[in-house]
């Protein structure tokens, strides 16, 4: 640890019931690694493609068609802030992966823009994750994911990809964006899983 | 005009240094996905993430990437082909 | 390359929103004009945050000055224009850049544009220029808000009087007998106070984001060789969240 500048930092607010390392905030920060997506619903897509090479296509008719659910969940950014009990309508990842035949172990998370993420394909069920897209009452703007993004919120936010347009089924763990540069593969905020292990 | 967020490439320098004995803003890159070349201090730079995020002024692809853990960082830089330095 | 150790040797206020810290920093390899700093905190419980200052000193030896705007939501600029006291040690990262840089033996003509606290950069040019007493002719464009915001302002009048051509833009309130209305910089004023192309100058320009965008592309659409104009944005926080 560094300098400690005193002083520094005290309007940072910090609960008992957060992950190690968090603290509080009321407003929405919004991260970006790129230029925003501006995805037209008319031309959004979402595909699931199995290890097999099947792929599963919603357009926005098809996946807006599907039920609804309406989470209220914590997010926990890496770069240490969370915020406490946002609420989301979503489609359950649980439903769009329900027809599909698959042994794979892993999800390789491929946004508009270009951004990857990987994690195991089992954090995506169990009423776990959701394709979003509405968070607070208001169709989900741009800047935060919008037309839909994935939603898992148990891991770090960065697993929780802006602009989603698909998931790969894959047997091997590959990588994603921030994965392949230090971030950890897996990233339980409770664990505080930032970095790279060694 | 643009509303994105994002800098030059000089504001990697910091970040940079724990890589290379020069500094890097200067150097001239090669851009892995459309081959353009230019120094990387006019590439640009995304800060408002996980790490830093340098990207190609000509197509936007990630140049370079850099993440500054406690004690730790860490440089991706798969989509730079080339890099040149002067040695004077 | 790790991070130095900054004293605080002086604060000087430039404008209600502006503070200068003079720093004495260990083992201070020398800087040129143009390159910047980055300045860590670190709270009592670990939480850092990083963001970058550019250097508004000519070389000095040990002594850095940086002048940093206070953003008022911001995270670290309220701390470094607010709490930092005289005697306060501040870890810093650089000099770093070596784009973005003027140095004495260049002798082409240099102009400089700034857009608000994009001035203090191109103040470290001015000062270095005039420490060397280069023979580069040297213009300075300034464009500001109105004259409260104005950084440096009793320097810059002793050096218009010691022959540097400052002109200013004032966007929302100008001046009595500035003989300008308050505006943008535009093409029409880049050519009356402007170097013109044909003087092969190369060009500093260093504001927020969009202004570096505009007056890059007027500079260029006037003539002016892109690989000679120099940008250096800086954003709302400047540095990483």
């Amino acid at each position: 640890m560094g300098i400690v500048s005193p002083g520094f930092g005290g309007r940072r607010r910090s609960a008992p019931d957060l992950p190690p390392g968090q603290y509080l905030v009321e407003d929405f920060p919004v991260l970006t690694a790129g230029p925003t997506p501006r995805v037209d619903p008319a031309d959004w897509r979402f595909t699931v493609t199995t290890e097999a090479g099947t792929v599963h296509e919603w357009d926005w008719a098809a996946f807006r068609a599907l039920p609804t659910e309406t989470p209220t969940v914590d997010l926990h950014c890496v770069t240490r802030w969370s915020k406490l009990a946002t609420s989301w309508a979503g489609v359950s990842l649980d439903t769009l992966l329900e027809d599909v035949e698959t042994s794979a172990d892993y999800a390789y998370v491929q946004a508009y823009g270009g951004y990857t993420t990987n994690l195991p394909l089992e954090d995506l069920l169990d009423g776990q994750a959701w394709v979003a897209f509405r968070y607070d009452g208001e169709d989900l703007p741009a800047e935060h994911g919008g037309p839909a993004r994935l939603l898992v919120p148990h891991l770090y936010l960065w697993k929780s990809a802006k602009w989603v347009r698909g998931i790969t089924l894959t047997s091997q763990d590959e990588p994603g964006f921030w994965e392949t540069a230090g971030y950890h593969s897996y990233g339980d905020p409770w664990r505080e899983q930032r970095y790279w292990d060694s | 005009m643009t509303a994105e967020n994002f800098l030059d490439g000089n504001v990697a320098g910091g970040p940079l240094q724990a890589f290379f004995s020069v500094d890097i803003t200067a150097a001239i890159g090669e851009c892995d996905h459309c081959g353009q070349t230019g120094r990387i201090a006019e590439t640009r730079v995304y800060l408002q993430a996980p790490g830093v995020v340098v990207r190609c002024r000509g197509c936007e692809g990630v140049l370079l990437r850099v993440v500054e853990g406690p004690g730790r960082a860490w440089l991706d830089m798969r989509g730079l082909r080339t890099l040149q330095v002067s040695t004077g | 390359m790790s991070w130095r150790v900054g004293t605080v040797t002086a604060l000087r206020d430039e404008t209600p929103t502006a503070r200068t810290l003079v720093l004495d920093v260990e083992g201070w390899p020398g800087h040129s004009a143009g390159q910047h700093v980055d300045v860590r905190l670190t709270a009592e419980d670990g939480y850092s945050a990083t963001r970058s200052y550019s250097i508004a000193s000519a070389p000095d030896g040990a002594r850095v000055e940086i002048t940093v705007e206070r953003i008022d939501d911001g995270e670290v600029s309220p701390y470094l224009t607010r709490v930092v006291a005289v005697g306060q040690r501040l870890e810093l990262r650089g000099p770093v850049g070596g784009w973005f840089v003027w140095r004495p033996a260049q002798d082409e003509p240099v102009q400089l544009v700034a857009g608000g606290s994009g001035v203090v950069p191109l103040m470290a040019i001015v000062r270095s220029h005039a420490q060397a007493a280069a023979g580069a002719p040297l213009r300075l464009l300034y464009a500001v808000r109105d004259p409260a915001a104005v950084l440096y302002r009793e320097e810059l009048r002793g050096r218009e009087r010691d022959g540097l051509a400052v002109a200013f833009a004032y966007s929302r309130v100008a001046p009595e007998g500035s003989g300008r209305p308050p505006g943008r910089v535009d093409a029409a004023l880049l050519a009356e106070v402007a170097f013109p192309p044909d003087t092969a100058p190369t060009a500093y320009v260093c504001g927020p984001t969009g202004f570096v965008e505009t007056v890059a592309d007027l500079l260029v659409t006037a003539g002016h060789e892109p690989r000679r104009v120099r940008t250096e944005r800086f954003g709302p926080t400047g540095g990483r969240p």
